[in-house]
């Protein structure tokens, strides 16, 4: 393994800008590393080495030039398969998509390549993003890096694995009920769902609008901010952006990292340090809250009682807009079409494609979702569900008036064995009991490494107010700045 | 007692144009009624007066400037298509037989 695959982002960064390394050399030995491990590990679905050769050096010419350079020029990353790349395939994880190449970038995608960042490829997901373990991904499963016999998260466990195997230091995910930041717990690396708003949607293969959230993956706090705000900001294509800046996230981390956290109040969630999580989780949590006493935070237990409805209230609201979002994909438009015979109808056509095109796990959450749509159901379900969400917010908004972040392990348990939660579905959704409140609400949310379970990483998850992005950046730094970074056994 | 059945989850399967075989109706009937038994938990909640939430952002219409911007060729368009005709997506028939002729 080269040197240059173990630096951080900013170190890579720092490197290129001062010429002791080229964007070319930096993203040759990415490339060298993934051709030497991707086979085991599985993280990338495409590697675009033509495209990131090209893409770096453009950036060593420009240094060359004379031109001065962004904070991320040179840096490699890999970017979850969830976020159209123009002209380089983008298939969502899914057979319905297997083959289509998108004629636009996604807004998040133009504003790395803007960055001067360098893509390396796209990235192993649960299809359509639906799944805890990347094992419903229809291009087989990513392998953790810790244990290659053991889930990296998901739905991003591809972008999670790809940071924790050295083959990218920075790498894009999207979180829609934990999709960064329960991959970043298993695999010891540092994952981040900004605020709802925060970042951009446009160009994001849409699972469940209201809650979808594009954000940063790295192994450090700091590259993490780093990202965060090279990708952040308002975006007139998406409705749904906040039209405010973001906030300094990178100022937030490095004042972090001094490892002072006097006069910050956090609060434990009491739902969610008790049951729920398994011993050796709880254990490595109490130590993590332990050292953030000793950074000098104040440690106090904050009641969210509507926190428990948060599960069952996200498995109506999500399969609902998915089931609803889901109906673009009918063989018209783009990707498969099976059973066109020139006899059949439209509507054969459209259920003989969707049959074929989904996998199991999506046809779950449609059915789902439309049942809790349907008529008779729809107040008991998704009306009532939504109710239950105006509830969470309400104990995030209670909680925020007496701490300034709230902390939590990221997840109940560490990696789990590949196959061990495929055949009872909601044994898989238990994976985000934690991280699902956040989405909800709809504030940011971090997961940063805190220590080994039976030498397995354990996350600890730090939730803030909407648009106070930069708290949790802070809490998380400090940490890291106390227990260190984990490196997974050498592959 | 089951919260859905196999006959209704052939009925969602339709709603939903997933050409769904017997063998994973058979799969789909009793995870369908896990999942739907699990989340029917949120009825436990006593929110009859609490407002919905769609939505986390508060929003009312987000409009935009009325300017011509760039946008994609019918050849970009259409790049995706599994089947096009004279710059049209092309699309299996419509109507039945018996209406169409």
């Amino acid at each position: 393994m080269s040197d240059l695959t173990t630096k951080t982002a900013a170190e890579i960064a720092a490197l290129v800008a001062g010429g002791e390394a080229s964007a070319v050399e930096v993203t040759q030995a990415h490339l060298d590393r993934i051709a030497a491990v991707d086979d085991r590990v599985h993280a990338f679905l495409h590697v675009d080495a033509e495209g990131a050769l090209a893409a770096a050096r453009a950036v060593d010419e420009r240094r060359a030039a004379g031109e001065a350079l962004g904070p991320l020029a040179g840096v490699p990353v890999a970017v979850k398969d969830v976020l159209t790349t123009k002209g380089v395939p983008t298939t969502v994880g899914s057979k319905i998509l297997e083959g289509w190449r998108p004629p636009y970038d996604a807004t998040i995608v133009e504003r790395l390549r803007a960055a001067g960042t360098v893509m390396l490829g796209k990235t192993n997901m649960d299809e359509f993003a639906m799944g805890s373990s990347t094992e419903y991904s229809a291009y087989g499963p990513t392998r953790n890096p810790w244990d290659l016999d053991r889930i990296p998260g998901g739905s991003g466990g591809g972008s999670a694995a790809a940071l924790a195997a050295y083959e990218a230091p920075l790498a894009i995910g999207s979180d829609t009920g934990g999709s960064i930041r329960q991959p970043g717990a298993v695999t010891g690396t540092v994952g981040a769902k900004p605020t709802y708003g925060g970042t951009s949607r446009y160009g994001l293969v849409a699972f469940s609008s209201s809650l979808d959230t594009p954000g940063p993956c790295a192994r450090t706090v700091l590259d993490a901010a780093l990202l965060h705000e090279a990708i952040g900001g308002h975006d007139p294509r998406d409705s749904t952006s906040i039209p405010q800046p973001v906030p300094d996230v990178v100022a937030a981390a490095k004042l972090g990292a001094t490892g002072d956290l006097t006069g910050v109040r956090l609060g434990i969630v009491t739902e969610f340090a008790g049951e729920g999580a398994e011993p050796g989780v709880l254990a490595v949590f109490r130590e993590a809250v332990d050292a953030l006493t000793k950074l000098g935070a104040e440690i106090v237990e904050v009641s969210c009682p509507h926190f428990t409805y948060a599960l069952p209230a996200y498995y109506l609201i999500a399969p609902s807009e998915c089931s609803s979002n889901l109906a673009r994909f009918d063989g018209v438009r783009f990707g498969l079409r099976v059973g066109d015979d020139g006899n059949r109808s439209l509507e054969e056509v459209m259920s003989l494609t969707r049959e074929a095109g989904f996998g199991p796990e999506v046809k779950r959450r449609i059915m789902i979702g439309t049942y809790a749509l349907s008529s008779g159901y729809y107040d008991a379900y998704y009306g009532q569900a939504q109710k239950v969400r105006t509830l969470i917010s309400r104990d995030f908004t209670a909680a925020f008036a007496q701490v300034d972040a709230l902390i939590s392990p990221t997840t109940p348990f560490v990696a789990f064995p590949i196959g061990a939660r495929t055949s009872d579905p909601y044994q898989m959704y238990l994976a985000d009991l934690f991280t699902i409140p956040t989405n909800l609400y709809g504030g940011p949310g971090i997961s940063v490494p805190c220590g080994l379970s039976d030498g397995l990483p354990v996350g600890l998850q730090v939730m803030a107010p909407t648009m106070a992005d930069d708290r949790m950046y802070r809490v998380a730094a400090a940490l890291e700045s106390a227990v260190g970074t984990f490196t997974p056994p050498a592959l | 007692m089951a919260a859905i059945s196999r006959e209704e989850v052939a009925h969602l399967a339709r709603l939903s144009r997933l050409a769904v075989t017997e063998e994973e109706l058979d799969t789909f009937a009793g995870q369908l009624d896990v999942i739907l038994q699990a989340v029917a938990q949120v009825g436990k909640v006593a929110a009859a007066d609490i407002p919905p939430t769609s939505h986390s952002v508060p929003l009312t219409n987000v409009l935009r400037e009325d300017v011509e911007t760039p946008c994609l060729t019918p050849e970009e368009a259409l790049s995706g298509a599994p089947d096009a005709e004279q710059q049209r997506f092309r699309v299996p028939r419509i109507l039945n037989e018996d209406l169409a002729s």
